[in-house]
């Protein structure tokens, strides 16, 4: 075996060819352009990922067989330095840093070797289908159905609040295969192309008008075995496991290359964004504006100590990976803060001025808020999970764990 | 930038559980609050000193024990005294040493460094004014020439450990621009008026100074020229203090945790009550920001950060304001028990409520935060 490249070398070979083979970045996040824009900057982010892959950089910590780099972390946050202020394909940061690892930890080798190189190379984008119509937070109380049909399954029901499902390729999705086992324990997890028959992929229009979200219906979808993703009847372990790969995405900890946010999904210069909008507004010696801009400074100051804390942390074993949903609620009640205080600051203003204007993209920006505090699990939930998986505080009582789920429905329905 | 504390960092912060946990006992620092004795004896601070608290800033060349990361020692010292209530003039004695190293000469340095890492001087900095005037590099307290002298007039407020101080460093305004002096306490025109004890773990006392005759040798520094060095040491202020805020409100808080799982209403421990666990989430997420900032702030000063004044602002202003809400939330939770004079929550309440307002407010520092941001 060679010996292995130091972080340090890998890092200065990435930052060499990033600067003669990467555009520069652009500004605006994907959250925040129209539907053909975003459409156009997925498929910018597949070519710009096979250019990644063919330099032999993609897939960092994925291993060699698979197509990725076999490599550490600290190559990982060595490529994530040098390639900071480039356009990067953040499009397939789900794909890799939540939908392969859990391929990875659960898939069968025929999945893997059939589809990570794919994955790495550009050709394929993943993503989720968990959230339901009739619930998102109970996750383990979906309704949608997989039923064994001989050696396969028929897909029944619906998802929703998937993102881009619209220009992805595959998906994981769970399903109930048992009607009799309690909630937990009969569920099971099933790969498959977006695009089978019996799948419709609808888009979903935002408050704000965009359509990143999407709703699909399954009408007898055809599902082999081989597209089972651990056993069957243990999709819950696997929907766990995709979930833990989530939550370390969002703290910086998974396996995607490029950092989660770098594209702009995160805040970008808040504070800059509300200093030129207390002077566009004629606020600048207003004492209450002030307060509230160094309210959002605070809040912008935060973030990183907080989230470097809790990871050293959870690497250091001292507290549980649950506690990823520290990072996840802080940035719900931040990003939900940063834009009450725009409107605070913005008045009439925010509201009256369209899109384009920049103290009224802050009003456009607080019809989203929600979003933060709701999707990825809601805050609620995430103070759940906190407050018992990190803190140790009881649950409360929860009449349908340990009941078989045909009767959990039958209950639901005579109480409705 | 990820943080783990080092083998040595643990163990320092283990001797110094330990040491408060002996030497002083919430039960007796409740105790001497209640007969009107001070909170601590000389024998005690000398302890603390032998233990290394007073020499972490200090290069071995001048006796001392600094490690790679001073500040961050001293952050976990700083935590541990939070959790403990415990008395001592931990913070004043830090940035007076940092004070003399960066700006003090050479006679001052051997004469002073010494006995205050020793423990056998206490020095206080008397660097705050009435109402609530924190900013380092705009004293009212005026001293002007007079022949080879100085003669300083002002008054310093909430001056902490003004009672049991040897030395005072005092900021005041010169023709020349801000100075800091070495006043003896016993000099005369020196006056500490005790202010009534809020925090019962720590007194404070205005001082009046009234035409103290001091030499040119007891400036420290250039008048006009100190500008960084008094930044810095109000930065360490803030940073021990943040610490110390942060670490007294995770102990009261992992003690109200406890109390949540054992008491029982309505058949059910309260700590399973929704209602309670969603507040208790919260408080987890800005108890583990405040946490965080301390740290990376001490980081900052160990690797002197460009952007430290941002961040000590920002960690003032949110450790001031969460830790508050944090300890008088766990009051609420622990009910009527909370507020009785024998329970340890009123003695976290009074530190928090200090704290919150030493070195400037929460307000105070997000105006500080726009100025920085060029607002």
């Amino acid at each position: 075996m060679s010996e292995q490249e130091s972080p340090e070398a890998f890092g200065a070979r990435a930052r060499a060819w990033a600067a003669s083979n990467l555009p520069r970045a652009e500004g605006r996040g994907i959250m925040e352009v129209d539907d053909e824009e975003e459409l156009r900057i997925v498929a910018r982010a597949r070519e710009l990922q096979k250019l990644i892959f063919d330099a032999g950089f993609a897939g960092i910590r994925y291993p060699t067989e698979y197509g990725g780099q076999g490599l550490t972390r600290e190559h990982q946050l060595a490529w994530r330095e040098a390639t900071a202020g480039y356009q990067l394909p953040d499009a397939f940061n789900v794909t890799h840093g939540i939908l392969a690892p859990t391929l990875l930890q659960f898939g069968t080798e025929e999945q893997k070797s059939e589809h990570l190189p794919k994955i790495l190379s550009g050709q394929e984008l993943w993503v989720q289908f968990l959230s339901e119509p009739s619930g998102g937070s109970d996750l383990a109380g979906l309704l949608t159905r997989a039923d064994r049909d001989g050696d396969t399954f028929r897909l029944n029901g619906s998802k929703i609040w998937s993102t881009g499902a619209h220009f992805s390729d595959y998906c994981m999705v769970l399903a109930r295969t048992n009607m009799e086992a309690p909630k937990h324990r009969g569920l099971s997890m099933f790969m498959m192309p977006i695009r089978s028959p019996g799948v419709t992929v609808t888009p979903i229009k935002l408050i704000t008008g965009g359509s990143h979200f999407c709703q699909e219906f399954f009408d007898d979808v055809n599902l082999p075995n081989s597209y089972l993703i651990g056993a069957e009847n243990e999709g819950w372990r696997v929907a766990s496991g995709l979930l833990f790969h989530e939550r370390n995405m969002v703290g910086g900890n998974s396996l995607n290359d490029h950092v989660y946010g770098s594209g702009g999904e995160d805040d970008g210069d808040v504070v800059g964004e509300l200093i030129a909008m207390v002077k566009a507004v004629g606020r600048s010696q207003d004492a209450l504006a002030r307060q509230l801009v160094g309210e959002a400074i605070v809040l912008e100051a935060l973030a990183d100590p907080t989230i470097s804390r809790i990871n050293a942390q959870l690497r250091a074993g001292r507290m549980p990976p649950p506690a990823a949903s520290i990072v996840r609620l802080l940035s719900g009640l931040k990003g939900f803060r940063l834009a009450e205080i725009a409107l605070q600051i913005g008045g009439t203003r925010a509201v009256m001025d369209g899109r384009d204007d920049p103290v009224g993209v802050l009003g456009q920006r607080w019809l989203g808020a929600r979003t933060g505090t709701i999707a990825g699990g809601s805050v609620e939930m995430q103070r759940n999970g906190i407050s018992e998986h990190v803190i140790g505080l009881p649950r409360e009582a929860t009449p349908d764990r340990d009941v078989p789920f045909s009767q959990v429905l039958a209950n639901r329905r005579q109480r409705g | 930038m990820e943080i783990e504390l080092s083998g040595e960092q643990r163990f320092l912060q283990e001797t110094v559980r330990k040491f408060l946990e002996q030497e002083s006992p919430l039960s007796a620092v409740r105790e001497r609050a209640a007969k009107g004795e001070p909170p601590f004896e000389p024998g005690y601070w000398r302890q603390a000193a032998e233990l290394g608290w007073t020499a972490m800033l200090i290069p071995e060349e001048y006796g001392g024990a600094a490690g790679e990361h001073p500040v961050l020692d001293l952050v976990i010292v700083a935590e541990e005294i939070g959790r403990a209530i415990a008395p001592g003039p931990f913070l004043p004695a830090a940035v007076v040493i940092d004070a003399l190293l960066r700006s003090g000469s050479a006679e001052q340095q051997q004469e002073h460094l010494p006995a205050l890492a020793d423990g056998s001087v206490i020095a206080a900095w008397a660097m705050g004014e009435a109402p609530d005037g924190w900013e380092p590099a705009e004293p009212a307290t005026q001293a002007r020439r007079d022949g080879d002298d100085y003669l300083i007039s002002g008054e310093k407020a909430a001056v902490e450990a003004a009672d049991v101080a040897d030395l005072f460093l005092v900021t005041a305004t010169t023709p020349d621009g801000v100075a800091q002096f070495l006043v003896p306490a016993r000099a005369a025109g020196v006056s500490v008026r005790p202010l009534p004890q809020y925090d019962l773990g720590r007194l404070f006392g205005d001082v009046t100074l009234t035409d103290v005759r001091v030499p040119a040798s007891a400036l420290v520094g250039e008048p006009g020229g100190i500008g960084a060095v008094l930044e810095h040491q109000y930065q360490l202020a803030i940073t021990l203090l943040c610490a110390e805020t942060a670490g007294l409100t995770e102990k009261i808080f992992e003690t109200t945790i406890d109390y949540m799982r054992n008491r029982y209403a309505f058949g059910r421990p309260i700590g399973s009550y929704q209602a309670l666990k969603h507040r208790i989430s919260d408080h987890k997420v800005w108890l583990e920001a405040a946490l965080g900032l301390s740290t990376a702030l001490a980081n900052a000063l160990d690797s002197e950060d460009a952007h430290v004044a941002r961040l000590a602002s920002a960690t003032k202003a949110h450790v001031g304001e969460q830790s508050l809400k944090i300890v008088s939330d766990c009051s609420q939770f622990t009910g009527g028990i909370a507020q009785t004079w024998e329970h340890d929550l009123h003695l976290y309440l009074r530190r928090s409520t200090v704290n919150r307002s030493l070195y400037g407010s929460p307000e105070q520092h997000k105006e500080r935060l726009c100025r920085l941001a060029g607002l």
